[in-house]
Protein backbone atom coordinates (compact mmCIF):
# COMPACT_ATOMS: atom_id res chain seq x y z
CA UNK A 1 0.00 0.00 0.00
CA UNK A 2 1.53 3.39 -1.22
CA UNK A 3 0.06 6.18 1.31
CA UNK A 4 1.25 9.66 0.03
CA UNK A 5 0.94 13.58 0.95
CA UNK A 6 1.86 16.99 0.31
CA UNK A 7 2.60 20.17 1.19
CA UNK A 8 3.78 23.75 0.12
CA UNK A 9 6.17 25.14 2.38
CA UNK A 10 6.68 29.16 2.30
CA UNK A 11 10.34 28.75 2.70
CA UNK A 12 13.87 27.87 0.87
CA UNK A 13 14.65 23.93 0.00
CA UNK A 14 17.89 24.54 2.39
CA UNK A 15 15.87 24.94 5.35
CA UNK A 16 13.31 21.97 4.71
CA UNK A 17 16.32 19.86 3.91
CA UNK A 18 18.12 20.55 7.10
CA UNK A 19 14.98 19.66 8.81
CA UNK A 20 14.06 16.54 7.85
CA UNK A 21 18.04 15.45 7.25
CA UNK A 22 18.11 16.17 10.99
CA UNK A 23 17.10 12.64 12.98
CA UNK A 24 17.05 14.31 16.09
CA UNK A 25 13.75 16.34 14.92
CA UNK A 26 12.17 13.54 13.37
CA UNK A 27 10.36 13.00 16.86
CA UNK A 28 9.28 17.05 16.93
CA UNK A 29 7.49 16.80 13.74
CA UNK A 30 6.75 13.62 12.77
CA UNK A 31 2.88 12.33 13.92
CA UNK A 32 2.70 9.40 15.01
CA UNK A 33 6.18 8.61 15.79
CA UNK A 34 7.25 6.69 19.30
CA UNK A 35 10.85 6.28 18.31
CA UNK A 36 13.42 7.80 15.84
CA UNK A 37 16.91 6.65 16.84
CA UNK A 38 19.99 6.57 15.18
CA UNK A 39 21.38 2.93 14.78
CA UNK A 40 24.92 3.45 12.42
CA UNK A 41 27.91 5.42 13.12
CA UNK A 42 27.13 8.39 11.03
CA UNK A 43 23.62 9.98 11.88
CA UNK A 44 22.88 11.24 8.64
CA UNK A 45 23.84 10.33 4.99
CA UNK A 46 23.78 7.34 2.96
CA UNK A 47 23.63 4.33 4.45
CA UNK A 48 22.59 5.94 7.77
CA UNK A 49 20.11 3.26 10.08
CA UNK A 50 17.72 4.45 12.24
CA UNK A 51 15.45 2.23 14.53
CA UNK A 52 11.95 3.80 13.97
CA UNK A 53 8.57 2.68 15.68
CA UNK A 54 5.28 4.53 14.68
CA UNK A 55 1.70 4.01 16.37
CA UNK A 56 -1.00 2.76 13.81
CA UNK A 57 -4.21 1.31 15.28
CA UNK A 58 -3.29 -1.06 18.36
CA UNK A 59 0.73 -0.98 17.92
CA UNK A 60 3.54 0.42 17.12
CA UNK A 61 5.17 -0.62 14.17
CA UNK A 62 8.17 -0.06 12.42
CA UNK A 63 11.64 -1.39 12.70
CA UNK A 64 15.29 -0.55 11.49
CA UNK A 65 15.40 1.39 8.49
CA UNK A 66 17.97 2.79 5.92
CA UNK A 67 18.43 5.43 3.93
CA UNK A 68 18.93 4.14 0.43
CA UNK A 69 18.91 7.32 -1.72
CA UNK A 70 20.58 10.62 -0.57
CA UNK A 71 20.36 13.26 -3.50
CA UNK A 72 21.29 16.67 -2.08
CA UNK A 73 18.19 19.13 -1.44
CA UNK A 74 16.10 17.08 -3.53
CA UNK A 75 15.37 13.39 -2.69
CA UNK A 76 15.46 10.91 0.50
CA UNK A 77 14.21 7.55 0.46
CA UNK A 78 14.57 4.91 2.93
CA UNK A 79 13.74 1.46 3.04
CA UNK A 80 13.08 -1.26 6.03
CA UNK A 81 15.86 -3.81 6.84
CA UNK A 82 14.13 -5.04 9.77
CA UNK A 83 10.30 -5.29 10.99
CA UNK A 84 7.38 -4.27 8.74
CA UNK A 85 8.18 -3.74 5.00
CA UNK A 86 8.60 -0.14 3.99
CA UNK A 87 9.57 2.29 1.80
CA UNK A 88 9.97 6.42 2.79
CA UNK A 89 10.79 9.27 0.57
CA UNK A 90 11.03 12.78 0.55
CA UNK A 91 10.59 14.43 -2.45
CA UNK A 92 11.53 18.12 -2.18
CA UNK A 93 10.85 20.64 -5.43
CA UNK A 94 11.46 24.39 -5.94
CA UNK A 95 8.78 26.41 -6.25
CA UNK A 96 8.88 30.47 -7.25
CA UNK A 97 8.81 33.27 -4.45
CA UNK A 98 11.13 30.70 -2.63
CA UNK A 99 8.67 28.13 -1.49
CA UNK A 100 9.44 24.57 -1.98
CA UNK A 101 7.28 21.48 -2.21
CA UNK A 102 7.51 18.76 0.03
CA UNK A 103 5.84 15.19 -0.81
CA UNK A 104 6.07 12.24 1.77
CA UNK A 105 5.42 9.02 0.52
CA UNK A 106 5.45 5.79 2.65
CA UNK A 107 4.51 2.12 1.04
CA UNK A 108 4.30 -0.85 3.39
CA UNK A 109 2.77 -4.37 3.84
CA UNK A 110 4.00 -7.70 4.88
CA UNK A 111 5.19 -9.58 2.18
CA UNK A 112 3.47 -13.46 2.30
CA UNK A 113 0.56 -11.72 4.22
CA UNK A 114 -2.17 -12.79 2.22
CA UNK A 115 -5.51 -11.58 2.21
CA UNK A 116 -5.39 -10.58 5.72
CA UNK A 117 -2.24 -8.58 5.15
CA UNK A 118 -4.05 -6.75 2.27
CA UNK A 119 -7.19 -6.09 4.18
CA UNK A 120 -5.00 -4.51 7.10
CA UNK A 121 -3.03 -2.48 4.75
CA UNK A 122 -6.55 -0.81 3.80
CA UNK A 123 -7.68 -0.39 7.11
CA UNK A 124 -4.27 1.33 8.20
CA UNK A 125 -4.25 3.70 5.45
CA UNK A 126 -6.32 6.20 7.08
CA UNK A 127 -4.79 6.29 9.70
CA UNK A 128 -1.17 6.57 8.13
CA UNK A 129 -2.01 9.25 5.90
CA UNK A 130 -3.49 11.23 8.72
CA UNK A 131 -0.05 10.81 9.98
CA UNK A 132 1.52 12.23 6.86
CA UNK A 133 -0.31 14.56 6.73
CA UNK A 134 0.01 15.83 10.11
CA UNK A 135 3.63 15.51 9.75
CA UNK A 136 3.35 17.73 6.49
CA UNK A 137 1.57 20.43 9.07
CA UNK A 138 4.01 20.38 11.95
CA UNK A 139 6.97 20.68 9.29
CA UNK A 140 5.68 23.39 7.71
CA UNK A 141 5.07 25.33 10.61
CA UNK A 142 8.12 24.35 12.04
CA UNK A 143 10.18 25.40 8.89
CA UNK A 144 7.96 28.27 8.50
CA UNK A 145 8.43 29.59 11.64
CA UNK A 146 12.25 29.24 11.84
CA UNK A 147 12.33 31.49 8.57
CA UNK A 148 10.07 34.00 10.29
CA UNK A 149 12.90 34.31 13.06
CA UNK A 150 16.11 34.21 10.88
CA UNK A 151 14.38 37.18 8.74
CA UNK A 152 13.35 38.78 12.53
CA UNK A 153 16.59 38.68 13.22
CA UNK A 154 18.57 40.07 10.20
CA UNK A 155 16.40 42.89 10.62
CA UNK A 156 17.16 43.61 13.62
CA UNK A 157 20.70 43.33 12.90
CA UNK A 158 20.45 45.48 10.07
CA UNK A 159 18.84 48.50 12.41
CA UNK A 160 21.79 48.15 14.58
CA UNK A 161 23.90 48.76 12.33
CA UNK B 1 22.47 -41.65 38.81
CA UNK B 2 20.64 -37.99 39.47
CA UNK B 3 20.45 -37.50 35.44
CA UNK B 4 19.49 -40.97 35.10
CA UNK B 5 16.32 -40.51 37.25
CA UNK B 6 15.62 -37.27 35.68
CA UNK B 7 15.22 -38.62 32.09
CA UNK B 8 12.96 -41.76 33.21
CA UNK B 9 10.54 -39.39 34.77
CA UNK B 10 10.52 -35.80 32.41
CA UNK B 11 8.29 -36.88 29.34
CA UNK B 12 9.20 -35.27 25.58
CA UNK B 13 7.42 -31.88 26.46
CA UNK B 14 9.36 -31.46 29.60
CA UNK B 15 6.70 -32.66 31.62
CA UNK B 16 7.14 -34.97 35.13
CA UNK B 17 5.14 -38.11 34.38
CA UNK B 18 2.67 -38.24 37.03
CA UNK B 19 1.32 -41.56 37.16
CA UNK B 20 -2.50 -42.00 38.90
CA UNK B 21 -2.64 -43.23 42.23
CA UNK B 22 -6.32 -45.59 42.70
CA UNK B 23 -7.96 -46.10 46.81
CA UNK B 24 -7.41 -50.42 45.02
CA UNK B 25 -3.77 -49.79 44.12
CA UNK B 26 -2.69 -48.26 47.11
CA UNK B 27 -4.26 -49.93 49.59
CA UNK B 28 -4.30 -53.19 48.08
CA UNK B 29 -0.62 -52.96 46.70
CA UNK B 30 0.14 -54.70 43.61
CA UNK B 31 -3.72 -55.46 43.25
CA UNK B 32 -4.67 -55.14 39.50
CA UNK B 33 -5.99 -52.55 38.49
CA UNK B 34 -9.66 -51.98 37.98
CA UNK B 35 -11.67 -50.82 35.24
CA UNK B 36 -12.25 -47.11 36.03
CA UNK B 37 -8.50 -46.97 37.08
CA UNK B 38 -7.58 -47.97 33.27
CA UNK B 39 -10.12 -45.88 31.85
CA UNK B 40 -8.70 -42.84 33.65
CA UNK B 41 -5.19 -44.20 32.32
CA UNK B 42 -5.91 -44.35 28.65
CA UNK B 43 -7.78 -40.78 28.94
CA UNK B 44 -4.38 -39.60 30.82
CA UNK B 45 -2.47 -41.51 27.98
CA UNK B 46 -4.32 -39.83 25.30
CA UNK B 47 -4.17 -36.40 26.20
CA UNK B 48 -0.55 -36.72 27.34
CA UNK B 49 0.48 -37.86 23.69
CA UNK B 50 -1.12 -35.01 22.11
CA UNK B 51 1.13 -32.80 24.04
CA UNK B 52 3.51 -31.32 21.38
CA UNK B 53 7.58 -31.80 23.08
CA UNK B 54 8.39 -28.49 23.80
CA UNK B 55 11.16 -28.13 21.23
CA UNK B 56 11.91 -24.24 21.77
CA UNK B 57 13.12 -23.91 17.72
CA UNK B 58 9.33 -24.26 16.58
CA UNK B 59 8.90 -21.07 16.69
CA UNK B 60 8.56 -19.28 13.64
CA UNK B 61 9.47 -15.60 12.72
CA UNK B 62 8.25 -15.90 9.30
CA UNK B 63 4.91 -17.42 10.29
CA UNK B 64 4.90 -14.46 13.17
CA UNK B 65 5.46 -11.82 10.61
CA UNK B 66 3.23 -13.06 7.70
CA UNK B 67 0.26 -13.17 10.96
CA UNK B 68 0.78 -9.94 12.14
CA UNK B 69 -1.46 -8.71 9.93
CA UNK B 70 -4.28 -10.59 10.89
CA UNK B 71 -3.51 -10.07 14.54
CA UNK B 72 -3.25 -6.62 13.91
CA UNK B 73 -6.84 -6.44 12.47
CA UNK B 74 -7.87 -8.43 15.34
CA UNK B 75 -6.60 -6.04 18.21
CA UNK B 76 -6.93 -2.66 16.51
CA UNK B 77 -10.81 -3.40 15.10
CA UNK B 78 -12.20 -5.83 17.11
CA UNK B 79 -10.81 -5.22 20.92
CA UNK B 80 -9.55 -1.59 20.14
CA UNK B 81 -6.94 -2.68 21.83
CA UNK B 82 -4.32 -0.25 23.71
CA UNK B 83 -0.58 -1.69 25.17
CA UNK B 84 1.38 1.13 27.15
CA UNK B 85 4.63 0.90 28.27
CA UNK B 86 6.40 -1.51 26.22
CA UNK B 87 9.52 0.74 26.86
CA UNK B 88 9.88 -0.77 30.24
CA UNK B 89 10.96 -3.91 28.95
CA UNK B 90 14.86 -4.64 28.74
CA UNK B 91 15.77 -3.90 25.18
CA UNK B 92 17.82 -7.40 25.71
CA UNK B 93 18.86 -10.32 27.70
CA UNK B 94 15.93 -12.27 29.08
CA UNK B 95 13.17 -11.02 31.17
CA UNK B 96 10.38 -13.01 32.92
CA UNK B 97 6.97 -10.83 31.51
CA UNK B 98 4.59 -12.02 34.74
CA UNK B 99 0.77 -10.80 33.16
CA UNK B 100 -2.57 -11.77 34.82
CA UNK B 101 -4.86 -13.98 32.83
CA UNK B 102 -8.40 -13.34 31.72
CA UNK B 103 -10.91 -14.52 29.20
CA UNK B 104 -11.22 -17.97 29.30
CA UNK B 105 -9.40 -20.78 27.11
CA UNK B 106 -9.50 -17.83 24.59
CA UNK B 107 -7.54 -15.35 25.92
CA UNK B 108 -7.46 -12.17 23.65
CA UNK B 109 -4.39 -10.47 26.12
CA UNK B 110 -1.98 -13.17 24.44
CA UNK B 111 -2.72 -12.41 21.73
CA UNK B 112 -3.03 -8.51 21.48
CA UNK B 113 0.16 -8.31 23.93
CA UNK B 114 2.20 -11.07 21.11
CA UNK B 115 1.11 -8.43 18.48
CA UNK B 116 2.08 -5.40 20.18
CA UNK B 117 5.93 -7.30 21.63
CA UNK B 118 6.82 -8.59 18.02
CA UNK B 119 5.95 -5.09 16.46
CA UNK B 120 8.17 -3.29 19.00
CA UNK B 121 11.20 -5.32 19.28
CA UNK B 122 10.76 -7.07 16.01
CA UNK B 123 10.57 -10.63 15.11
CA UNK B 124 13.96 -11.17 15.64
CA UNK B 125 13.70 -11.08 19.31
CA UNK B 126 13.20 -14.30 20.94
CA UNK B 127 10.11 -14.31 23.03
CA UNK B 128 8.03 -17.73 24.56
CA UNK B 129 4.68 -18.15 26.19
CA UNK B 130 3.58 -21.10 28.68
CA UNK B 131 0.48 -22.51 28.02
CA UNK B 132 -1.70 -25.07 29.95
CA UNK B 133 -1.08 -28.72 28.53
CA UNK B 134 -4.55 -28.77 27.14
CA UNK B 135 -4.57 -25.70 25.22
CA UNK B 136 -1.31 -27.22 23.27
CA UNK B 137 -3.36 -30.11 22.70
CA UNK B 138 -6.40 -28.80 21.61
CA UNK B 139 -7.04 -29.75 17.99
CA UNK B 140 -6.59 -26.52 15.40
CA UNK B 141 -4.05 -24.91 18.14
CA UNK B 142 -1.31 -26.19 16.37
CA UNK B 143 0.04 -22.72 15.20
CA UNK B 144 0.60 -21.67 19.04
CA UNK B 145 3.66 -23.29 18.79
CA UNK B 146 4.57 -21.42 15.87
CA UNK B 147 4.39 -18.02 17.75
CA UNK B 148 6.55 -19.80 20.76
CA UNK B 149 4.19 -21.29 22.87
CA UNK B 150 5.30 -24.23 25.06
CA UNK B 151 3.38 -26.61 27.48
CA UNK B 152 4.15 -25.03 31.16
CA UNK B 153 6.66 -26.45 33.19
CA UNK B 154 9.79 -25.35 35.15
CA UNK B 155 12.19 -27.40 32.97
CA UNK B 156 10.89 -25.52 29.67
CA UNK B 157 10.61 -22.16 31.38
CA UNK B 158 14.48 -22.43 32.48
CA UNK B 159 15.11 -23.76 29.06
CA UNK B 160 13.39 -20.55 27.04
CA UNK B 161 15.04 -17.58 30.20
CA UNK B 162 18.41 -19.62 29.75
CA UNK B 163 18.40 -19.10 25.83
CA UNK B 164 18.01 -15.49 26.75
CA UNK B 165 14.46 -15.15 25.31
CA UNK B 166 11.29 -13.56 26.98
CA UNK B 167 8.90 -15.33 28.58
CA UNK B 168 5.46 -14.94 29.56
CA UNK B 169 3.93 -16.22 32.14
CA UNK B 170 0.57 -16.42 34.14
CA UNK B 171 1.04 -17.81 37.72
CA UNK B 172 -2.63 -17.48 37.95
CA UNK B 173 -3.44 -19.88 34.84
CA UNK B 174 -6.36 -21.77 34.60
CA UNK B 175 -7.08 -20.61 38.02
CA UNK B 176 -7.41 -16.88 37.25
CA UNK B 177 -8.38 -16.95 33.96
CA UNK B 178 -12.06 -18.52 34.75
CA UNK B 179 -12.46 -16.74 37.89
CA UNK B 180 -16.30 -15.18 37.83
CA UNK B 181 -17.02 -12.18 36.06
CA UNK B 182 -17.61 -9.77 39.43
CA UNK B 183 -14.16 -10.70 40.10
CA UNK B 184 -12.81 -9.30 36.44
CA UNK B 185 -10.46 -6.69 38.62
CA UNK B 186 -8.89 -8.52 40.61
CA UNK B 187 -5.23 -10.15 40.13
CA UNK B 188 -5.44 -13.78 41.47
CA UNK B 189 -2.10 -15.68 41.43
CA UNK B 190 -3.94 -18.40 43.93
CA UNK B 191 -0.58 -17.94 45.95
CA UNK B 192 1.34 -19.52 43.49
CA UNK B 193 5.69 -18.75 43.80
CA UNK B 194 6.92 -20.76 40.99
CA UNK B 195 7.55 -17.63 38.80
CA UNK B 196 9.58 -16.01 41.69
CA UNK B 197 11.76 -18.57 42.14
CA UNK B 198 12.20 -19.26 38.63
CA UNK B 199 13.17 -15.65 38.06
CA UNK B 200 15.46 -15.85 40.91
CA UNK B 201 17.40 -19.36 39.98
CA UNK B 202 17.55 -17.51 36.26
CA UNK B 203 18.61 -14.10 38.14
CA UNK B 204 15.90 -12.52 35.50
CA UNK B 205 13.77 -9.52 35.76
CA UNK B 206 10.14 -9.19 36.41
CA UNK B 207 8.59 -7.37 34.53
CA UNK B 208 4.51 -6.89 35.34
CA UNK B 209 2.02 -6.87 32.32
CA UNK B 210 -1.39 -5.82 33.29
CA UNK B 211 -4.76 -5.83 31.26
CA UNK B 212 -7.89 -5.46 31.96
CA UNK B 213 -10.78 -6.51 29.47
CA UNK B 214 -10.13 -9.66 28.98
CA UNK B 215 -12.55 -11.13 31.23
CA UNK B 216 -15.53 -9.44 29.71
CA UNK B 217 -15.71 -11.00 26.69
CA UNK B 218 -17.14 -13.89 27.98
CA UNK B 219 -19.94 -13.84 30.93
CA UNK B 220 -17.91 -16.37 33.46
CA UNK B 221 -19.78 -17.52 36.29
CA UNK B 222 -18.03 -19.97 38.35
CA UNK B 223 -14.72 -21.90 38.52
CA UNK B 224 -16.64 -24.85 39.14
CA UNK B 225 -13.47 -26.05 41.44
CA UNK B 226 -15.96 -28.66 42.79
CA UNK B 227 -17.07 -30.28 39.65
CA UNK B 228 -13.28 -30.76 38.55
CA UNK B 229 -12.51 -31.99 41.47
CA UNK B 230 -15.82 -34.73 41.34
CA UNK B 231 -14.76 -35.77 37.83
CA UNK B 232 -11.28 -36.02 38.93
CA UNK B 233 -10.00 -33.46 36.52
CA UNK B 234 -6.91 -32.43 38.83
CA UNK B 235 -5.61 -35.55 38.68
CA UNK B 236 -6.12 -36.64 35.01
CA UNK B 237 -5.32 -33.23 33.00
CA UNK B 238 -3.98 -30.88 35.72
CA UNK B 239 -6.88 -29.13 35.66
CA UNK B 240 -8.30 -27.37 39.03
CA UNK B 241 -11.21 -25.79 37.55
CA UNK B 242 -14.62 -26.98 35.06
CA UNK B 243 -15.60 -23.45 34.91
CA UNK B 244 -19.41 -22.40 33.90
CA UNK B 245 -19.85 -19.72 32.11
CA UNK B 246 -22.25 -17.57 29.23
CA UNK B 247 -20.32 -17.43 25.97
CA UNK B 248 -21.42 -17.23 22.32
CA UNK B 249 -21.97 -19.55 20.82
CA UNK B 250 -23.11 -22.18 23.14
CA UNK B 251 -25.07 -20.48 25.84
CA UNK B 252 -24.60 -22.36 29.06
CA UNK B 253 -20.92 -23.09 28.23
CA UNK B 254 -19.44 -25.57 30.65
CA UNK B 255 -15.72 -26.22 30.80
CA UNK B 256 -14.94 -24.15 27.75
CA UNK B 257 -13.31 -27.05 25.43
CA UNK B 258 -14.19 -25.73 22.81
CA UNK B 259 -13.66 -22.18 23.32
CA UNK B 260 -16.06 -19.65 22.24
CA UNK B 261 -16.71 -16.48 20.28
CA UNK B 262 -15.10 -13.71 22.29
CA UNK B 263 -17.37 -10.74 22.70
CA UNK B 264 -15.37 -7.68 21.75
CA UNK B 265 -14.19 -5.63 24.96
CA UNK B 266 -11.99 -3.25 25.14
CA UNK B 267 -8.88 -4.50 26.19
CA UNK B 268 -5.97 -2.12 27.57
CA UNK B 269 -2.65 -3.59 28.51
CA UNK B 270 -0.44 -2.29 30.98
CA UNK B 271 3.61 -2.99 31.11
CA UNK B 272 5.10 -1.98 34.44
CA UNK B 273 8.82 -1.27 35.04
CA UNK B 274 11.31 -4.38 35.70
CA UNK B 275 11.74 -5.64 38.74
CA UNK B 276 15.56 -6.75 39.47
CA UNK B 277 14.99 -9.19 42.37
CA UNK B 278 18.10 -9.64 44.25
CA UNK B 279 19.10 -5.56 44.02
CA UNK B 280 15.33 -4.80 45.25
CA UNK B 281 15.24 -7.47 48.13
CA UNK B 282 18.74 -8.70 48.63
CA UNK B 283 20.93 -11.52 48.21
CA UNK B 284 18.57 -14.00 50.12
CA UNK B 285 14.99 -12.85 49.26
CA UNK B 286 11.55 -13.79 50.91
CA UNK B 287 9.44 -15.28 48.65
CA UNK B 288 6.47 -14.33 50.14
CA UNK B 289 7.69 -11.00 50.53
CA UNK B 290 8.29 -10.20 46.31
CA UNK B 291 4.94 -12.27 45.93
CA UNK B 292 2.98 -9.54 48.03
CA UNK B 293 4.94 -6.79 46.52
CA UNK B 294 4.39 -8.10 42.51
CA UNK B 295 0.88 -8.62 43.09
CA UNK B 296 0.34 -5.49 44.99
CA UNK B 297 1.97 -3.28 42.23
CA UNK B 298 -0.34 -5.57 39.67
CA UNK B 299 -3.31 -4.92 42.09
CA UNK B 300 -2.96 -0.95 41.97
CA UNK B 301 -2.10 -0.91 37.98
CA UNK B 302 -5.30 -3.00 37.15
CA UNK B 303 -7.64 -0.75 39.57
CA UNK B 304 -6.14 2.31 37.82
CA UNK B 305 -7.02 1.07 33.85
CA UNK B 306 -10.34 -0.73 35.33
CA UNK B 307 -11.18 3.61 36.90
CA UNK B 308 -10.64 4.66 33.07
CA UNK B 309 -13.31 2.36 32.16
CA UNK B 310 -16.59 3.73 31.80
CA UNK B 311 -19.09 0.99 30.37
CA UNK B 312 -18.16 -2.96 30.51
CA UNK B 313 -17.36 -4.20 27.02
CA UNK B 314 -17.18 -0.49 25.70
CA UNK B 315 -15.11 0.21 27.81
Amino acid sequence: MRVACGIDISAPRELVWEAITDPARYLHFMAGLTRWEVASDEPTGLGARYRMLMRVGSAEIGGLVEVVEWDELGDLAWTSVTGLDQRGRWRLRERPQGHTRVEFRLSYGVAGSGLFGWLAEQVAAPMVRANLRRSLQQLKRQVEHEQLRALAAQRRSRSAV
Amino acid sequence: MAETTRADTLSTNGHRRETIPSPASTEAGEARPGLIERALRAATDQVTRRIPAADLDERDPDYIRESLPRLWLLASIYFRAEVRGLGNIPETGPVLLVGNHSGGNLTPDTGVFTLAFSAYFGIERRFYQLAHNLVLSMPGLGMLRKYGTVAASPENAETALSSGAALLVYPGGDYEVHRPIWERHKVDFNRRKGFIRLALEQGVPIVPVVAVGGQETALFLSRGERLAQTLLLDRLFRLKVLPISIAPPWGLNVGDMLGHFPLPAKITMEVLPPIHLTQEFGADPDVDEIYDHVVRLMQDTLDALAAERRLPIVG
